[in-house]
């Protein structure tokens, strides 16, 4: 069985500041990570990977310092590591993205079992999990909890639990398909010495516009039918009536100012 | 090198145009990746580590980074009339996302002068056709059939995306819930079309005829306005409660579209097998209009009962900090933030909270926000339309006694 996981790389929002004078965000110095939900996917290919000796790929479309992040996976027992990338997909939204890590896995032989986040912490769409299924007319299951079951028989399946708002939706779904995680589905490890060692060393193959030979109308801007006309901060709340004192006349203080709102 | 980080074949790119470029810097701090550096003291992009985020084009103060993009219609986007809305429902009743749908479908209708119209899958769910007609639909699609009785993202996908290339609707809204979600992003790519998640925002620029999206984005730290000018129908999914639910109105008429179900919509491959329904001993949290959460303030499982006080007096729901969760103080269907749920209450009220980024992306929308904290610099208070500094412990309890002072009254 082959597993592949689709991992983002992100700047850390726990670092993302605000500057005071010109009110734009701050990302200078920010660090880098893997998008957080991204990590369980990792975990879980590797837990498959234990218990079926799958072969497993890390996935990543980004310029080229997203290579870090796949070599963050490989540490983690990831066995092959494909970076996409090239200029004329920059500047791609979650349509033109979820097609071209479609053809991707196409590329590279296509794969039993696609993993990706449930969404990634910068753009929070969740779009692109189910996008690539759609490209590749291949069931998904999103918002999995756990992998209840993998069945590698002739008749391949899986039975996965979704959380949704209001409880557990048990569904059973052939392969190939997509899957997108969330937290309680596992514990991501950490790293083993050995890891960081072969992922020091570890090739990354590149894929490029070359090997996919997508149209211009279908990658970066020019095939994104989205697109951003602004980016502001949003107004931050000021003038919050922020009481101090003696507890007696602060809670009167709030109470009367909350009053109608009850 | 080159000034300019132009795709040679199609023309699209980024470009800084020197004569504006004031050597501020501003833009070599927004960039996630970056990519710009101060040459000269003018910015120069690295085509190689842009991602054409479009940050610095927004943050530049001297408009000097222009984005130039060639747009290709291929549809006669005219043809395109009518907003539409997925009418979720669930055990035969609509969600309370629906209505407010509807609501803003409505006005969008209006400006643009079509109509508006809902989109209904199931199994026997006839019945609910009157009262999206009331809440302001004046056509309902109304698909029926037993393989739509549980949702399955394919066959749901497959029945919409052919209604959309039928019907050809302008504009397609969604709840962004994990149904909407999952639904949209399927459709979204069969019928070629942009979707923008999580909106906050809708709003129609008369001039341009087209719909104009306004979502958070890096958790609420930023705002995007996002447009879908080339493509149809512009899709968007919208956050739960921060658009009004549409007014009943006995009077509306509309009518109704029977469209029969097509079998080969079915994928076989996937297989509902079971339900298993959570049981919520309070008020659900994302549809409570008043939630009063607890932090590690608190310092330990038993002084929750304090916030159980406050949100019994309140009629609210009890939410809490993932520090709580962590702690095993209370289960994790009760966090807020990033990996928990993201409520948009009346009010909310943080006890004992900080307010880490984490935390603020589930609840910062709320409509009034009310911390309670000893530390006069904690970031909650930052958001806070009301604040306490003080002693929870305190403060709860004499919060707790004087609403139901006033309550009795
Ligand atoms: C990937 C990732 C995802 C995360 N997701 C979430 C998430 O979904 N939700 C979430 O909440 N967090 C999340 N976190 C964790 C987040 O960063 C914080 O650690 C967490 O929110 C802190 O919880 P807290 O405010 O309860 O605790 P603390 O930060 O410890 O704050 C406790 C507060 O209580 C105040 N206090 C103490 N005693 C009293 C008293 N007697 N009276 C009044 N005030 C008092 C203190 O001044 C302090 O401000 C996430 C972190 C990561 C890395
Ligand atoms: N550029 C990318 N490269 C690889 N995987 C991605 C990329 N963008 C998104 N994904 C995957 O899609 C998931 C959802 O991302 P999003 O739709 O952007 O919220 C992420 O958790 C990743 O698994």
């Amino acid at each position: 069985m082959r597993v592949a996981v689709c991992i983002k790389q992100v700047p850390n929002t726990t670092e993302v500041k605000i500057d005071p004078k010109t009110k734009t965000l701050v990302r200078e110095g920010v660090e880098s990570i893997i998008n957080p939900y991204d990590m369980y996917a990792i975990e879980e290919a590797i837990r498959l990977k234990e218990k079926y000796g799958c072969q497993t790929y890390v996935i990543t479309m980004g310029p080229s310092q997203a290579e870090s992040a796949l070599r963050e996976a490989i540490s983690m027992g990831i066995d092959s590591a494909v970076l996409v990338s090239d200029r004329a997909f920059a500047g791609s939204d979650t349509w033109a993205t979820s097609l071209i890590l479609a053809k991707t896995l196409e590329y590279l032989g296509g794969f039993d079992l696609v993993i990706c986040g449930k969404q990634a912490s910068d753009g929070d769409t969740a779009q692109v999990g189910p996008g690539i299924a759609a490209h590749l007319k291949l069931p998904s299951a999103t918002y999995v909890s756990h992998l209840k079951e993998v069945e590698l028989s002739e008749n391949k399946k899986i039975i996965v639990n979704r959380l949704l708002e209001d409880g557990v939706e048990t569904l059973e779904v052939k392969l190939p398909a997509i899957i997108t995680v969330v937290k309680e589905i596992n514990e991501p490890r950490t790293p083993s010495l050995k890891g960081k060692m072969r992922a020091k060393s570890a090739e990354i193959q590149v894929v490029t516009n070359k090997q996919l030979q997508l149209p211009d109308t279908d990658v970066g801007l020019s095939g994104s039918p989205t697109s951003v006309v602004e980016i502001f901060t949003p107004p931050h709340k000021v003038g919050g009536k922020i009481f101090h004192g003696e507890p007696e006349i602060v809670v009167d203080q709030l109470l009367n100012e909350i009053k109608d709102l009850l | 090198m080159s000034q300019t980080n132009m795709n040679e074949t199609n023309m699209s790119g980024i470009r800084v145009i020197k004569d504006k470029c004031t050597g501020c810097e501003i833009c070599t701090g927004v960039c996630p990746a970056a990519a710009i550096s101060m040459i000269d003291n003018t910015a120069q992009i690295d085509p190689d580590r842009c991602t054409l985020c479009m940050s610095c084009v927004s943050a530049c103060p001297s408009e000097a980074i222009e984005v130039v993009r060639q747009t290709i219609v291929k549809d006669d986007l005219s043809s395109y009339s009518g907003v539409w809305v997925f009418a979720e429902c669930e055990e035969n009743k609509l969600s309370s996302i629906t209505f407010e749908l509807l609501g803003k479908a409505r006005k969008l209708a209006e400006d643009l002068n079509t109509h508006c119209a809902a989109v209904l899958l199931g199994y026997n769910v006839k019945n609910l056709t009157d009262s999206l007609i009331k809440r302001g639909a004046d056509i309902v699609y109304l698909v029926d059939h037993p393989a739509l009785l549980h949702y399955t993202s394919e066959t749901y996908a497959n029945t919409i995306s052919d209604l959309v290339k039928r019907f050809k609707p302008e504009i397609f809204l969604a709840g962004a819930t994990t149904l909407g979600r999952s639904l949209v992003s399927r459709i979204a790519v069969s019928v070629r079309t942009g979707l923008t998640a999580d909106c906050t925002g809708l709003d129609i620029d008369k001039d341009k005829k087209i719909l104009v999206q306004t979502r958070p984005a890096f958790g609420g730290n930023i705002m995007a306005r996002i447009v879908c000018t080339s493509y149809r129908p512009q899709m968007s999914t919208v956050r739960h409660k921060v658009m009004p639910e549409a007014a009943i109105d006995e009077n509306h008429q509309g009518k109704i579209v029977e469209v029969d179900f097509d079998e080969k919509f079915i994928d076989p491959r996937v297989k509902f097998l079971d339900f298993i329904k959570e049981q919520i001993s309070t008020v659900n949290l994302s549809e409570a209009n008043i939630i009063v959460s607890g932090g590690r303030g608190l310092k330990s499982a038993e002084n929750f009962r304090i916030i159980e006080e406050l949100a019994e007096a309140l009629g609210a729901a009890v939410g809490s900090s993932r520090a709580c969760v962590d702690a095993g103080w209370i289960p994790y269907s009760h966090q807020v933030g990033q990996t928990g749920r993201t409520v948009n209450p009346k009010i909310y009220i943080a006890c004992g909270i900080s307010g880490q980024i984490q935390h603020l992306v589930g609840m910062q929308s709320s409509k009034t926000i009310i911390a309670i904290n000893s530390d006069p610099d904690a970031p909650i208070f930052k958001v806070a339309d009301y604040g306490i500094v003080g002693d929870l412990f305190t403060v709860i309890p004499l919060l707790t006694k004087k609403i139901k002072q006033l309550r009795n009254k």
